[in-house]
């Protein structure tokens, strides 16, 4: 694993959860948007740069004050901020995307579901 | 004399070359595409680059600050010391990677099948606790449907004996298989809550394993307009095990990364894959030079996301086990500043 998934994190991934890099390949998975065009989405949608998104002292306060979740690690563990499930409820507003087990999750559970499409949820 | 520097061959094994052997090595990689695929070779300022990174003496190589791509990688959910889902975990929490993927440690559609209640279940579960794009993988592997292992009769015996027609008839009846087999599972995964779907190493058969996959995209993207779909390639040219199969019109035998990813845009993909495999006899510098001009003229005119495969003995990525750092990293790089790729 060393070998090729991490060497190419550290060489040219955008860094998923500890930055944008998540949100980025959301919009390349559900729409297929290229790099560039993802990037400007994303970043326009949480008002930062295009930079910005592979930056980690950046991203970690934006997905904080968005409640899209943040990487934990023995130093920083987050009990009281969304995560899971509960965060991707907020990164499927933020990006104005459907996201296939948000909407599943409010099927499931009618009262949420409910609560989520009259407050504009995408579905 | 020109200093020796220390670079890799296509096993990974430790070589020492100069930079003029080096500059060699890229320029016979690139040339050996351009006839081969009839496509352009790289430009001198692209090879000039290739070479500043081959020649640094440094261990590891990186893109600039903000070039950085997304990474979708297969057999993050293969449960290689922990749970499947624990290791997806790993995938997203340690490694930061973008998009993972759960799969049948058999990682073919075939055998997945068989176990779709269990995968949904683990899919449905993973998804309640991860935050990053989950899709589901495994291989469309048209040989599991031959026999023994399967229900068609063995194309790669009938061939030989000069059996073509029926060899033929085999094949096609795989790929009605095939196809239903990876629309179930395409199905079920996304009842349980996928994000998207992943066929890993198509074509791998030959021309009928991508078509069938071809196939299967093209149903699973008009049932599921919002969902993922990734079709990666399992090597730079698709043979013609069959050679008589078109999809859309295209005969797909003989079809090199820019048409491969044309079909796969067509049929619905919105991720598309594309493999070059590594000379295990070559140096790293010709092996990527090469790999580089065969994907280029499919990133130029891409139309959907361009996630090139660079694991182990594809994209310039040596053939070992436990590769090399230095040599995974320079090729990370190479792929991403040449190609301007959108993904690996």
């Amino acid at each position: 694993m060393l070998a090729q998934p991490c060497t190419h994190s550290l060489a040219s991934g955008m860094g998923g959860i500890r930055t944008a890099g998540d949100l980025v390949a959301r919009m390349q998975v559900t729409r297929g948007m290229r790099l560039k065009e993802a990037k400007a989405y994303v970043a326009g949608k949480l008002g930062v740069s295009a930079d910005d998104l592979s930056d980690p002292t950046v991203m970690g306060d934006v997905r904080r004050e968005l409640g899209l979740a943040r990487q934990m690690t023995p130093e920083s563990t987050f009990p009281t901020e969304a995560n899971g499930i509960e965060a991707k409820f907020n990164i499927a507003r933020v990006l104005d995307l459907p996201i296939n087990c948000v909407q599943r999750f409010a099927e499931r559970v009618p009262s949420l579901g409910a609560v989520w499409n009259q407050q504009g949820g995408v579905t | 004399m020109d200093r020796l520097i220390k670079t890799r061959l296509g096993d990974g094994s430790l070589v020492q070359m100069t930079r003029s052997e080096l500059r060699a090595e890229l320029e016979a990689g690139t040339q050996a595409a351009a006839e081969k695929a009839k496509v352009p070779p790289l430009a001198e300022s692209e090879l000039d680059h290739l070479l500043d990174i081959w020649a640094s003496p440094a261990r590891f190589s990186a893109v600039d600050i903000g070039d950085e791509v997304v990474l979708s990688v297969d057999g993050t959910g293969a449960g290689a010391f922990l749970s499947l889902q624990q290791d997806m975990q790993v995938y997203e929490q340690d490694f930061a990677l973008d998009i993972v993927e759960l799969g049948s440690s058999d990682y073919s559609y075939k055998a997945a099948k068989a176990l779709l209640s269990s995968e949904g279940q683990m899919m449905r579960d993973a998804q309640l606790q991860m935050t990053v794009p989950l899709n589901y993988g495994a291989m469309p592997n048209l040989g599991l449907y031959s026999q023994p292992d399967g229900p068609s009769p063995n194309w790669a015996r009938l061939l030989p004996l000069g059996r073509i027609d029926e060899a033929r008839a085999a094949q096609e009846e795989a790929m009605e298989y095939a196809v239903k087999d990876m629309v179930q599972a395409a199905d079920a995964m996304w009842e349980a809550g996928a994000d998207g779907m992943d066929f890993d190493t198509s074509g791998a058969a030959g021309d009928a394993d991508f078509l069938a996959t071809l196939r299967a995209v093209e149903i699973i993207r008009g049932k599921y307009p919002d969902m993922g779909i990734e079709l990666g390639m399992a090597g730079e040219f698709v043979l013609g095990m069959h050679a008589q199969l078109e999809y859309q019109g295209v005969r797909l035998a003989g079809l090199w990364p820019r048409e491969q990813m044309k079909l796969a845009a067509k049929a619905g993909a919105t991720i598309f894959g594309p493999a070059v495999n590594v000379n295990t006899g070559k140096s790293g510098a010709w092996n990527i030079a090469r790999a580089l001009t065969l994907v280029k003229p499919c990133c130029d005119a891409a139309e959907i996301p361009i996630h090139m495969n660079a694991g182990m003995g594809v994209g310039g990525v040596p053939m070992a086990f436990y590769g090399p750092v230095d040599a995974v990293s320079r090729a990370s790089r190479a792929c991403v500043d040449i190609l301007r790729l959108d993904g690996l």
